[in-house]
């Protein structure tokens, strides 16, 4: 893999114009800033407190009056968290398909030198994580849920990956640099198929936490594979031996 | 080296064509290329928007004019959307909102140095402390809540300081506006730098409008809201530099002339070879547009363009540090203010505005609250925090 980053004209730092650099740290030297009357912590504090939720998490159609078994197992539970969360996985691994899909098109790209990596492992994951698309959505059906629907913390999963799919999908970044972003996914996806597998049972819905944890088997496999080739590919790079 | 627009017929109309993928090409690179490439990127691609949203608005004023104005206004809808795909992913919107203030300065300090007009290069001159000073806010935004150094898309050409302080520029709008030139006497220059400015502002305060909603800090989303006020001030002062009596075609051709005359200057100062080779084709596309509109112009006055504008354009715009000229501008006008179409150098402003401003300071200021305290240093202030 040899895909280190060249060595040249980069201008953001202040040793590439020794010159320049001195007359701007003179001109900040004499500044003297004002100080205001209110903190910008104060600021945020009093919008956290007139702030409203993101959103909300849609009524089962089993509280509309249409019965669901699985629902009313839930009794006793707050079944509204549990879609939340579902919901938050679903869309979690809809979006860790299409970065997988977008690694394979990196890696095709970079077919001769991927180093450590397994171009069809890397197909392999993405099916498995289309597979566990699948498998949440029948988790959401078989409570009477809405896996169309974006709950709060699906909608925030989206604001939290979206850096990360940048990254793959740019023309210009390397296989590395792109299997550190799919990293980044993979660390946040087994702590969570592991919680998700281990509430569902807790409440309940023991088909539906086996089903999790044959996803949370795979995933292991994703974060080990994906961290281990991440750490040979960065040794590779730096010339150290493993 | 100046150039002859006259005898240079550039490129037909008709020839001007794009392919999608020629316009969503190669980015240039935040850390490899030069500020300044970024500078004529954002200018340019400002000036076709501007050039774009005037055209739309004649059109609604003029039938007869409609179709040779789509015509060029196509092309230069897609001249700003290869210039525009040219700022890399990599740029967050504080990154290009960081970016933006180096244009309104360093052009806007360039413009002012000259512009033949003393009453406009004054007022570019107080544009340009106001400017300044939104630099300074949003630097210590970037610093403050992402970490972030402003210096790595500034690359030292720029100072970091407050200037007029962006809460004693809110006026109001019988303040903002200035007199205009006269159409009759003023330089060909002064109307080609008065629609410049105005067309780079507009795109600033657009581009705010934009970015601002998708920040879920509520200190950003406040800022922007404050500073994006201060461009709409912004684009009525310069726009009102603008004489309205110069009819359509007088002020398309000027528009046209004035984009010949900034690629010009831009491919003059470009170091980048690829992005060079874009200022020299809509050179060429210009070119067309401006014989384009002479032809009209032509046809419907019977008079010569060359009374309007002199066959050979001035000299490039310098594209480079404007700090001594900013430094001084800041030493010896921070204090001036507008009232009416006047400057005062008292500091003395009009009931109107102390009331507006009062008003909108009244729940506090943004600027003022996320740069309390405010020294910009190399490698944000989080290394001096942790000491």
């Amino acid at each position: 893999m040899n895909q280190t980053a060249p060595l040249g004209m980069n201008r953001t730092g202040m040793q590439i114009s020794p010159m320049d650099a001195e007359r701007l740290l003179q001109a900040t030297a004499d500044f003297e800033p004002d100080i205001a009357e209110q903190d910008v912590a104060d600021l945020r504090l009093a919008m956290i407190a007139e702030a409203q939720p993101i959103g909300s998490v849609p009524v089962p159609a089993t509280l509309k009056g249409v019965a669901k078994a699985g629902m009313q197992m839930l009794t006793g539970h707050k079944a509204h968290a549990l879609l939340d969360k579902l919901a938050e996985r679903l869309a979690y691994e809809r979006a860790g398909t299409r970065l997988y899909d977008a690694f394979v098109t990196k890696c095709e790209a970079y077919s001769d030198e991927l180093g450590p990596i397994s171009l069809e492992t890397v197909r392999q994951f993405r099916n498995e994580e289309a597979d566990h698309v699948r498998i949440i959505d029948d988790a959401i059906r078989s409570i009477g849920g809405d896996p169309t629907a974006a709950t709060p913390c699906a909608d925030l999963t989206g604001v939290e990956t979206m850096g990360l799919l940048q990254v793959v999908v740019d023309p210009r970044t390397s296989v590395i640099q792109s299997l550190h972003a799919v990293l980044v996914a993979e660390l946040g996806d087994e702590p969570a198929w592991e919680l998700l597998a281990e509430s569902a049972r807790a409440m309940g819905q023991s088909e539906m936490a086996d089903n999790f944890d044959e996803a949370l088997a795979e995933e292991t496999v994703h974060l080990e594979t994906v961290r281990a080739w991440y750490a040979e590919a960065t040794r590779s790079l730096l010339g150290i031996a493993s | 080296m100046a150039l002859n627009w006259s005898d240079n017929k550039g490129c037909a109309l008709s020839k001007q064509r794009f392919t999608w993928k020629e316009l969503a090409p190669q980015p240039i690179s935040k850390l490899d290329d030069d500020a300044f490439t970024r500078v004529r990127i954002i200018l340019m691609a400002g000036l076709e928007l501007d050039s774009v949203r005037s055209k739309h608005i004649a059109a609604r004023f003029d039938f007869n004019h409609r179709l040779p104005l789509a015509q060029m206004r196509r092309v230069e809808h897609h001249q700003a959307t290869l210039i525009n795909w040219l700022i890399g992913p990599d740029h967050s919107p504080l990154d290009t909102t960081i970016a933006y203030e180096q244009v309104a300065i360093e052009v806007t300090a360039a413009l002012a140095q000259v512009e033949p007009d003393p009453y406009i290069a004054q007022t570019m001159r107080f544009g340009l402390l106001e400017d300044f000073d939104h630099l300074y806010r949003y630097a210590a935004l970037m610093d403050r809540l992402e970490g972030k150094d402003a210096n790595n898309i500034l690359q030292c050409y720029t100072d970091i300081l407050a200037g007029r302080p962006t809460s004693v520029e809110h006026r109001a709008p019988e303040d903002d506006l200035r007199s205009h030139y006269d159409a009759a006497s003023a330089s060909p220059l002064t109307k080609m730098h008065s629609i410049i400015i105005t067309g780079s502002e507009y795109q600033t305060h657009d581009y705010y409008m934009v970015v601002g909603p998708q920040f879920a800090d509520p200190a950003a989303r406040q800022l922007y809201a404050e500073i994006a006020s201060i461009e709409e001030q912004h684009v009525t002062q310069y726009g009102s530099m603008i004489d309205p009596s110069q009819p359509l075609l007088e002020q398309w051709l000027m528009q046209e002339a004035a984009e010949v005359y900034m690629y010009h200057s831009c491919a003059r100062y470009e170091d980048n070879p690829r992005i060079k080779a874009i200022w020299e084709r809509f050179v060429d596309y210009e070119l067309g547009h401006l014989h384009a509109v002479c032809d009209l112009y032509r046809k419907e006055y019977r008079r010569d363009p060359e009374e309007l504008l002199p066959a050979e354009l001035p000299e490039p715009l310098a594209f480079a540090s404007q700090r001594d000229f900013v430094q001084k501008v800041l030493n010896e006008e921070v204090n001036l203010r507008a009232l009416g179409t006047e400057y005062s150098q008292s500091g003395d402003e009009s009931k109107a505005t102390l009331a507006y401003r009062t008003h909108m300071n009244s729940e506090g200021s943004p600027t003022e609250i996320i740069a309390s305290g405010y020294r910009w240093m190399p490698g944000t202030e989080v290394l001096n925090k942790a000491a």
